[in-house]
């Protein structure tokens, strides 16, 4: 029953989409187009021939591999840490009642919004003092003390949804309350673990600011610091080569976005943008 | 009421778990602010970081005289009210608002584009936008074509790039909190105001607004939270520069603790930043009350 004005306004609205679209596309068409052109610029051009070789050009040690797996081990690590201490924390807080969870619950929520950017640097300062700076231990740890906020608030919100009356079964048959945990009550929240790792991952691997202040040597550095070697170091700037850089170390969080994005629908979006 | 195991007796052992979350929390998160908190009313420096004394307010008041570090709070002002007050929540309320009328796949492939935006790594974010607004970008291209005067926009006007790079990368989220809020409200609501014969532009202002205000009051804040601890985007597309004309707070702290050696005054600049969002916090979590 779609009357003709239905049909104009659902026409002015995908024009106008389509055009909030395009505006948005330039840029990623310029970096998907410059990762594939020999002789790529600043600007959206279609390449005279499609190649691979700034690809080959990246995938080095030096420029893509030892970065990436710098990457990975920051925060893999931090997102491990990050997870099975919000999972713990999640426990007490979603299963016994106690005066403290409110007043608790309500510093994490406040600490999530805090901006971190600002505490940067007295955490370097304190770093340099504690000889925690320049260490990937120290970056991982301070990974970690960022997200758990968040991933506490997220992990007990989620493990509220599993009933209580599975457990007492677990209990009568004297299984302790951390028996219960692993083996009840965090494979019914596989959806709610997945979020929360996938989240921590996404937001870290992103980071800039983090790494660029706690660790110091090159050979350290994680992708999103190391990317900008393309400007400084290497004289002059091979944009073919930055996009394709861009590609490699992006695919990754986008993955896994789409994936659980997939999987669990906006829901995640919106809990993931909490954070922005 | 239904006690949970162990009853009373043993809170301690309850409340274990919560341990390793505490100590990482205490040491990396509360301790930092804490020490930011003390080396504000410091003259610490970079150099020679042995001698360090109590200078009292000394840091803020230099700070409210130093041309340099009100630029600063102008320019984030600025940054804010651009690129998320305006930028984000208008345009994220305008894609949401449309993709309900919109067919599908126009839906499906906006949507992907401004997400693609949102979950790119913040460096990458600000490359592309450079590559965007330089002089031989993109931007100035497209600006010749249409036979437009073209300018060397990060050097004439570098907060409004910086700004138009934060809207390019943040709006996904407002469209997103704004599709669920618009999708919740009852159909039969919109369609009786309809029959009454009011226009498109009466019902969003009369009708839908106000039954989403609660949306917007979050949105608006997790926005601002996030738009004023901004670091990577601006550092990747300018540097703060030229000369201090796209610096807001983060970036003036950053020189101040690093290229000037001065952590004490820099510290200073980063509680009043940590004060700002720990208010705007607040006020998010009344929020999130009364909506409870």
């Amino acid at each position: 029953m779609s009357s003709p004005r239905t049909v104009r306004h659902r026409l002015a609205a995908d024009a106008g989409l389509l055009i909030v679209a395009a505006a948005f596309v330039l840029p990623l068409a310029w970096v998907v187009l410059s990762a594939l052109d020999a002789h790529a610029n600043l600007q959206v051009k279609i390449p005279d021939g499609v190649t691979l070789d700034n690809f080959d050009a990246v995938l080095t040690p030096d420029i893509t591999f030892t970065p990436l797996l710098n990457s990975l081990l920051l925060c893999g690590g931090a997102t491990l840490l990050t997870v099975a201490s919000a999972a713990l924390a999640a426990y007490p807080l979603s299963r016994y009642r106690s005066r403290f969870n409110n007043p608790f619950l309500a510093t994490v929520l406040f600490a999530t919004c805090l901006p971190i950017t600002a505490i940067m640097v007295p955490v370097y300062a304190l770093f340099v003092q504690v000889n925690l700076i320049d260490t990937m231990q120290g970056t991982i740890f301070f990974f970690a003390a960022s997200q758990l906020p968040f991933a506490i608030w997220l992990m007990k919100n989620f493990m509220d949804g599993v009933p209580k009356e599975l457990e007492e079964a677990a209990w009568t048959d004297g299984a302790s309350s951390f028996q219960s945990l692993i083996r009840i009550v965090l494979p019914l929240m596989g959806p709610g673990i997945s979020v929360v790792t996938v989240f921590s991952f996404v937001m870290m691997w992103g980071n800039f600011f983090v790494p660029f202040m706690l660790l110091l040597t090159p050979e350290q550095m994680p992708a999103s610091v190391s990317i900008n070697d393309f400007f400084g170091n290497r004289g002059t700037v091979v944009y073919g080569q930055l996009a394709a850089f861009s590609i490699i170390y992006s695919t990754p969080v986008i993955l896994l976005y789409v994936l659980v994005a997939r999987r669990f629908g906006g829901g995640f979006a919106l809990g993931g943008a909490v954070k922005g | 009421m239904k006690v949970g195991r162990g009853g009373a007796r043993r809170p301690l052992t309850r409340a274990l778990p919560l341990a390793p979350s505490l100590v990482l929390l205490l040491l990396f998160l509360a301790g930092p602010i804490a020490y930011c908190a003390y080396i504000a009313f410091t003259d610490l420096q970079l150099t020679g970081q042995a001698h360090s004394s109590f200078v009292g307010f000394d840091n803020f008041t230099a700070a409210f005289k130093d041309d340099a570090f009100l630029n600063a709070v102008w320019l984030t002002l600025v940054f804010t009210v651009l690129s998320s007050l305006i930028g984000q929540n208008t345009l994220g309320l305008a894609l949401a608002a449309l993709m309900q009328r919109a067919s599908k796949p126009v839906r499906t492939v906006t949507g992907a584009v401004v997400i693609c935006a949102w979950v790119l790594p913040e460096v990458v974010a600000g490359f592309l936008l450079y590559a965007f607004f330089r002089r031989e970008g993109t931007l100035n291209a497209i600006l010749d074509w249409l036979h437009l005067p073209t300018q060397n926009w990060l050097f004439t006007l570098p907060i409004l790039a910086v700004s138009f790079a934060n809207v390019w990368r943040g709006t996904a989220f407002s469209m997103l909190v704004y599709s669920a809020a618009l999708g919740e409200i009852p159909k039969e609501i919109t369609e009786a105001a309809e029959m009454d014969g009011a226009g498109g532009w009466r019902r969003m202002w009369h009708i839908t607004l106000p039954m989403i205000r609660r949306s917007i009051g979050t949105n608006l804040m997790l926005n601002t939270l996030q738009t004023l601890s901004v670091f990577g985007l601006i550092w990747v597309m300018t540097r703060g520069g030229p000369g201090n004309r796209s610096q807001t707070l983060p970036l003036f702290m950053y020189e101040q603790a690093f290229q000037k050696s001065m952590i004490g005054y820099g510290t200073a600049v980063a509680l009043l930043l940590l004060v700002v969002g720990s208010l705007f916090s607040l006020v998010y979590m009344r929020l999130l009350r009364s909506e409870a």
